[in-house]
């Protein structure tokens, strides 16, 4: 079904009412429907977890970019065009041997849009939102990632305008690897903090 | 408010179902609610921040059985009908019948690029210095206010720990009504798991939030 179909009662209820909604605005001049298909397209192609995936792996690969990632993720990421709405302030938060970094929006779905795109439902559903700060544990568990249980657990509930990136711990066995070699070994889970970079095949 | 979106620590939603390559939209109409609700934000009648109060607003009953771009639409219907946008009957009619207010502006296709990568920044400068600093131990006040606040229930009455100062930021409990940014400090609070979960915590837990200067006093 694409939203210029003509046969409304093909659409469910709640497609029509946003159908409606959007020809409302369109024949007030209030919106361009135009706008909304390169919007689309904008996250579905152009901003994705693969921006901030040359993110972590840039930092893995050069320490002064991590040092900088470290102090001013903002201007670090913008070194590399992500910039833009949901991302105008960022903050990178690394994982160490000691601690893993967990990030959720219990109040509604803050997420870094800029370096990883629009979130998956599961980030945005009450399940997760509910339950990563009193169970954060227990929630790795269902992502499929069981943590030592001396690893201490941080979760950043983003309950301002502040975005976060979590930056894994790169893998062992990727001593001279390119920054586009470790970039596919990051994940946007492991970016969110439920899983961890994946280890070389 | 402590409304529906106020999740954190609730019990009874079921394990978290990760999807395996999902994709970014899972209707066509989700494309179409994203794209609407980011052009009517364009307009520049509201703020993020009341739009995030519309959201809450809405019935627990309703919040809950929704998925979220159904939140997002619901919400964006209030403010088109509070800021004279659409009315009742426009929207009972699915036709555009009564005059709309004059936008400030209207996001062209052309424009799009540009106003995505500028975002919205909402850091301001700030005039009076940062009333705590790093290491200052804090507690969060406990209110219960009927409008927008992002101090999550949880982390209300809680002793904490500044762990960044971060910038002055547009201040939601305000913004979000029309009643101007004023800009506060943003701290970045850490709290041990087993001050605000208490007995049966995760002993290796810690928890922050980024609060506003006004959500906290000297401990």
């Amino acid at each position: 079904m694409s939203h210029d179909h003509d046969h409304d009662n093909e659409l469910d209820p709640f497609a029509a009412r946003v159908r409606a909604l959007e020809t409302i605005l369109t024949r007030k001049g209030l919106i361009d429907p135009a706008a909304i298909d390169i919007i689309v397209d904008t996250y579905e192609t152009k901003i994705g977890p693969r921006n901030g995936a040359r993110v972590v792996a840039k930092a893995w690969s050069d320490p002064a970019y991590a040092d900088w990632l470290k102090r001013d993720a903002t201007a670090a990421i913008e070194s590399l065009s992500y910039t833009g709405r949901q991302g105008e302030h960022m903050q990178a938060v690394f994982n160490t041997e000691e601690t893993h970094n967990l990030v959720v929006c219990t109040l509604c779905s803050c997420y870094p849009w800029s370096v990883l795109g629009l979130p998956p439902v599961w980030y945005k559903a009450p399940p997760y939102r509910s339950r990563a700060v009193i169970d954060p544990r227990g929630v790795l568990e269902e992502f499929g990632l069981t943590l030592a249980a001396t690893t201490k657990i941080r979760v950043w509930d983003s309950t301002a305008e502040l975005r976060y990136l979590v930056v894994p711990m790169r893998p062992a066995g990727t001593e001279g690897w390119s920054e586009e070699q470790l970039a596919e070994l990051v994940s946007r889970d492991a970016m969110i903090g439920t899983a961890l970079a994946r280890e070389p095949a | 408010m402590n409304g529906p979106q106020d999740l954190g620590g609730q019990m009874g939603f079921g394990p978290v179902a990760p999807e395996e390559d999902e994709p970014y939209f899972h209707a066509e109409w989700e494309k179409r609610a994203l794209g609407v609700t980011l052009c009517a934000g364009a307009m520049g009648a509201w703020n993020i921040d009341e739009s995030r109060h519309a959201r809450e607003s809405l019935h627990p009953a309703d919040y809950y059985s929704s998925s979220y771009y159904q939140i997002w639409i619901k919400a964006l219907e209030t403010l088109l009908k509070r800021h004279g946008f659409v009315s009742e009957r426009d929207l009972e009619a699915g036709e555009a019948i009564d005059k709309a207010s004059t936008p400030k502006r209207v996001l062209k296709a052309e424009n799009v690029p540009a106003v995505l990568a500028k975002g919205g920044p909402c850091n301001r400068p700030m005039a009076e210095p940062a009333r705590f600093k790093a290491g200052d131990a804090v507690r969060t006040k406990n209110f219960n206010r009927t409008g927008h606040t992002r101090l999550p229930r949880y982390a209300r009455g809680r002793q904490g720990k500044i762990e960044a100062v971060r910038e002055g930021f547009v201040f939601p409990d305000s913004n979000a009504h029309g009643q101007g940014e004023n800009p506060q400090w943003v701290y970045t609070v850490v709290f041990d798991g087993t001050e605000i979960w208490g007995e049966g915590a995760d002993p290796t837990l810690v928890i922050s939030i980024d609060a506003w200067e006004s959500y906290l006093e000297p401990a």
